[in-house]
């Protein structure tokens, strides 16, 4: 069957796609998106996390079918996704200009050691600064949950974090770095609103 | 960890502790962030499972469905049938003489041979122009299998009628087992235990039940094998050392190595369960056969089947202890279940039998450490490797035998714990430091966490947030019937391959001037899994050339072997590899310095030099010339190998031998609060103190020691592979029902690094990644106990363990 969604703010239409196919496989073998991982295709892991129309949602669990017509961001576009939020609505740091939080200008405070050459989203520099990535696999998913928390919840408690990051496994780290990580870059984005 | 054993022709080790002390920016002991860092954080890294190649085929693996069981026939007619299916291959396609592979006992078929020996054993590979229609055709494949009796455990596998796991056993091993279910037997006896047990004034004993652990790293087994044009084949694949693969690959392949290519692609964490190999093998058969690229990706169904375990283990214990405290004696038997295949298990074996008495002066023990040929999945590799079921069970011990005495459980352990200089029951001496009692000092001075921390105060008075409570958003309690204990224990295990082993590492580092700067290249195949030690090699790179562009290579095995990441023993060994080849390129560069400059400035030929900023300076700080002047258009490029002081094999009576390279400890306190009436446990807080020499990078150890703390926290209070008792199946190969602790279950892990120097190490520095994983698990169960007043003699405590129902 063919399939026509938009990734990362760009139409996409593929072919051939078998229907028992997942969103996360056409993202990742046919269409060039590996970035979201496939670390258990059972709905249990979160490295596979995406946004569906904004919702973040388990991709190896959706059907590629059912994402016809609909619009995903991928970790791939997560560094666009912040910074059009940013340029959309600035200081409010929200898509639908309802939650008041602040992203992009974020940024300006310092990026790593130099090696951020690349437009990152403020949770990407915070996961790379704190120390949160190891091997690196369940960081996309992390990245696109923990982005989605600071859109809704600017200054989430750690329980809230815990909470929101509960779908998410992480083997490597013990949790700790990811969670300093989610409070580096709410305390950036606190800081870039003042 | 031994696995050839090869004492006498091991060279001495080089001495790499002196420095040249350069202050380069970004070098050792600076947090500097991980190169792969960025590409990690935008989906752009490659990790195994990302491979893709036009034209390229999927592979497919089909498993035995029975633990034990021979196999009448195979009927692959339907499968070759079905309509995109390339290639269908089993036994009888194997190229090559050599059929089994193995890290150190070549006793695990490619593919089943006439049986199969546990469930999941590959039987058949299928390759196909889809994933799904390689799995279907493999469903289609007929298998008739003759059920078989199982080995599920010591009584079945030594019974006096046990049908064998291996028949015609020829390994090195055989001949000082008691029976050929007996993959290994090591014990370790020291003094008179017998005469010592009579000056014991308190004798306690226990009998301990580790589960099965899997490593359950995120990245599934995955990889592209390449044909290439030589008949050869190119492998991208994620594993802990390019060049054991290598050696297992090429000889079932009937090719020779230099025509088996490998490149370390991605690795989604390891910890052990990436040492065997998986579909390294599987994925070149069908690229070969098929003359197409063949991508193979395991799901995590496949994942639970396609590596080895933690080993389960049955222990007793028996300590003894004079009226003040001293230990008098220990003895222990340790069984441990290896499974089908031996995979590591000998060695596992020897960490065991080892470090089975733990960190403390006993002089007078007898200790047996064996591991089974069972029926069971396969057992090996896993952080903390044999010590870790030791840990458990000594560390039970020791709370115990306080209470028997009456004293405070640290107070005992540091009574008795071992300290630089202590003669170990293998009558190696510890020659560096020790700070044993130093580290249960600093998590017991530690301020605790607030009581009733679920209570939050606002403007009504207090609220409940039962995030902060076990049971959690289920709500099944605010408080009620909520008990807090508290544990300790501390912990050790050795760094480095042991017994003998020939245990070294490769560096090529090269120095060149690129676009007017000076600039390192350091290329080694040491097998990134996410440890970081791309980090520290640069850093290394840094601090001993003075420069501060560092290129990192992909590892591959264009370069000499690395080793395994393994046994904590990266930083130490391949990164003396890189010091040591540095530390030449440096030597050469000087040489090349004094050559042109020489007659200009006294200083060359008398002051001593560094490397600094770019520039030779002397350590006065006067600056004779930059870099890129010395060098103008040459490059100075060496690889040379470098090997830590040698180790001996453990004599097989009586366990002798100075077997390790160097001892690493850490401790825990565990604070946990239980819901008595329903069994759930909440971890509030674990924190840990570790001596880890030399912080390289201190971000990076502290979060390995937090990651390690976490998965001894999974089997303390969850993780367990079930495997059914009478037919010897998984019953729980998914992350549904084999559960790794989520964020909500891990709690605050507040980190004490201590820096006491190993003089005999690179920098000072000591392995880091396994020792936390050791004591986790036992504070946690301590503090359990101490909050429940339960026994609790098995790992991990489940609700029904608790609440007795």
């Amino acid at each position: 069957m063919r399939v026509n969604f938009t990734v990362n703010g760009r139409k996409q239409e593929v072919d051939d796609v078998w229907e028992g196919e997942s969103l996360l496989y056409v993202l990742r073998e046919r269409m060039g998106f590996p970035g979201s991982k496939n670390a258990c295709e059972q709905g249990e892991c979160g490295s596979c996390t995406v946004r569906l129309d904004g919702v973040p949602v388990c991709s190896c669990l959706v059907a590629a079918g059912q994402a016809e017509g609909r619009q995903v961001v991928t970790v791939e576009g997560l560094a666009d996704y912040a910074r059009h939020r940013e340029d959309a609505h600035p200081g409010t740091g929200c898509a639908t200009g309802a939650c008041g939080t602040p992203l992009g200008t974020a940024r300006s405070r310092q990026a790593g050691d130099g090696q951020g050459t690349e437009e990152l989203s403020p949770i990407q520099q915070a996961f790379i600064d704190a120390g949160a990535v190891q091997c690196g696999f369940c960081t996309p998913g992390l990245l696109v949950a923990a982005d989605e928390l600071l859109e809704t919840q600017p200054s989430p408690s750690d329980q809230d974090i815990r909470e929101a990051l509960s779908g998410n496994l992480c083997r490597c780290t013990g949790y700790e770095k990811i969670l300093d990580a989610v409070r580096l870059a709410a305390a950036r984005q606190e800081e870039a609103v003042r | 960890m031994a696995l050839h054993p090869r004492a006498a022709s091991v060279p001495a080790g080089t001495p790499t502790r002196i420095t040249q002390g350069s202050m380069t920016k970004g070098g050792i002991g600076e947090s500097t962030l991980r190169p792969d860092g960025t590409l990690k954080v935008t989906g752009e890294f490659a990790y195994s499972s990302d491979m893709w190649h036009e034209d390229m085929l999927w592979g497919h693996t089909l498993r035995s469905t029975m633990a034990h069981a021979a196999i009448r026939s195979i009927d692959i007619g339907e499968a070759v049938a079905t309509p995109g299916v390339y290639a269908v291959l089993t036994y009888d396609d194997l190229p090559a003489a050599m059929k089994n592979y193995g890290l150190e006992i070549q006793d695990t078929p490619v593919l089943a041979h006439g049986k199969v020996r546990h469930h999941g054993e590959p039987v058949a590979l299928v390759a196909a122009d889809h994933p799904e229609t390689a799995r279907r055709a493999a469903a289609k494949i007929r298998i008739d299998y003759a059920e078989l009796p199982v080995i599920t455990d010591e009584a079945s596998a030594t019974a006096p009628d046990a049908v064998l796991v291996h028949e015609g056993r020829t390994d090195h091993h055989i001949g000082h087992v008691a029976h050929p279910n007996i993959v290994h037997r090591q014990p370790v006896v020291r003094g008179d235990a017998d005469a010592a047990a009579q000056r014991a004034d308190v004798v306690v004993t226990g009998d301990y039940v580790f589960g099965m652990q899997d490593q359950a790293f995120l990245g599934p087994e995955s990889g592209l094998a390449v044909p290439s044009e030589d008949g050869g084949v190119e492998l991208y694949v994620a594993t802990q050392w390019l060049h054991s693969d290598l050696r297992q690959i090429a000889p079932v392949l009937g090719l020779p190595e230099d025509k088996v290519r490998m490149t370390l692609s991605g690795v989604g964490g390891a910890f052990g369960g990436r040492e065997d190999l998986s579909m390294q093998i599987h994925a070149c058969l069908l690229a070969l056969r098929t003359g197409k690229p063949v991508k193979m990706v395991y799901n995590r169904f496949e994942s639970f089947f396609g590596h080895v375990h933690r080993h389960p283990a049955r222990l007793h214990y028996e300590h003894g202890a004079t009226k003040d405290g001293r230990l008098t004696h220990m003895r222990c038997r340790i069984v441990l279940d290896g499974g089908a295949y031996a995979s590591a298990s000998p060695a596992v074996v020897g960490n065991a039998a080892s470090l089975a008495v733990g960190p403390y002066v006993v002089e007078d023990v007898d200790i047996e450490a064996l591991a089974l040929y069972s029926n069971n999945p396969p057992c090996g590799a896993m952080r903390g490797f044999g010590a870790v079921q030791a840990c458990f069970a000594y560390e039970a011990q020791m709370d115990k035998l306080a209470a028997a005495l009456d004293m405070d459980p640290v107070e005992l352990r540091q009574l008795n714990a071992m300290e630089q200089g202590t003669l170990l029951p293998t009558g190696q001496r510890v020659d560096s430091p020790a700070p044993v009692a130093e580290l249960l000092r600093r998590v017991k001075a530690r301020p605790m966490p607030p009581e009733q921390q679920w209570l939050s105060a606002d403007a009504g008075g207090s609220s409940v947030d039962v995030r902060a409570l076990p049971g959690g958003l289920s709500n099944t309690t605010h408080g009620e019937g909520v008990v807090r204990g508290v544990g300790y224990a501390v912990g050790l295990k050795n760094v480095g391959f042991s017994e003998g082993f020939d245990d070294y590492s490769t560096a090529r580092v090269r120095m060149e001037v690129i676009n007017g700067e000076p600039v390192a290249t350091v290329h080694t195949a040491m097998a990134e899994v996410g440890q970081g030690g791309v980090t520290v090699h640069a850093q290394i790179a840094r601090t001993e050339l003075g420069v501060s562009q560092v290129t990192i290579q992909p590892a591959d095995t264009r370069v000499g072997s690395a080793g395994s990441t393994s046994a904590s023993r990266q930083t130490y060994v391949t990164g003396g590899a890189v010091k040591h080849s540095c530390e030449a390129v440096r030597e050469q560069v000087l040489e090349m310095g004094r050559r042109k400059f020489g007659t200009y400035h006294p200083a060359w030929a008398t002051a001593e030099l560094l490397l600094e900023g770019g520039k030779v300076v002397t350590d006065g700080g006067e600056v004779l010339a930059p870099l890129a002047e010395v060098l103008e258009d040459e490059a100075v490029d060496i690889e040379l190998e470098w090997r830590h002081r040698p180790t001996e094999a453990f004599d097989l009576r009586t366990g002798q031998g100075n077997g390790h390279v160097q001892y690493s400890f850490a401790a825990h306190r565990a604070v946990v609060e239980v819901d008595t009436e329903l069994g759930l446990v909440k971890v509030i807080e674990l924190a840990c103190a570790q001596d880890v020499g030399k912080a390289l990078n201190p971000l990076s150890v502290v979060g390995q020691i937090q990651g390690g703390t976490t998965q001894g926290l999974g089997v303390a209070v969850m993780e367990e592979i079930l495997v059914d008792p009478k037919t010897a199946k998984v019953r729980n190969p998914s992350f549904t029902d084999y559960l790794i602790p989520t964020i909500l279950d891990t709690p605050s892990i507040p980190v004490d690094v201590l820096e006491l120097a190993d003089d005999h190490a690179p920098y000072g520095l000591r392995g880091v990644g396994e020792a936390p994983t050791l004591s986790s698990t036992p504070a946690v169960l301590a503090a359990i106990r101490n909050a429940t007043g339960l026994e609790l003699n098995r790992t991990p405590v489940r609700p029904e363990h608790i609440t007795g129902t």
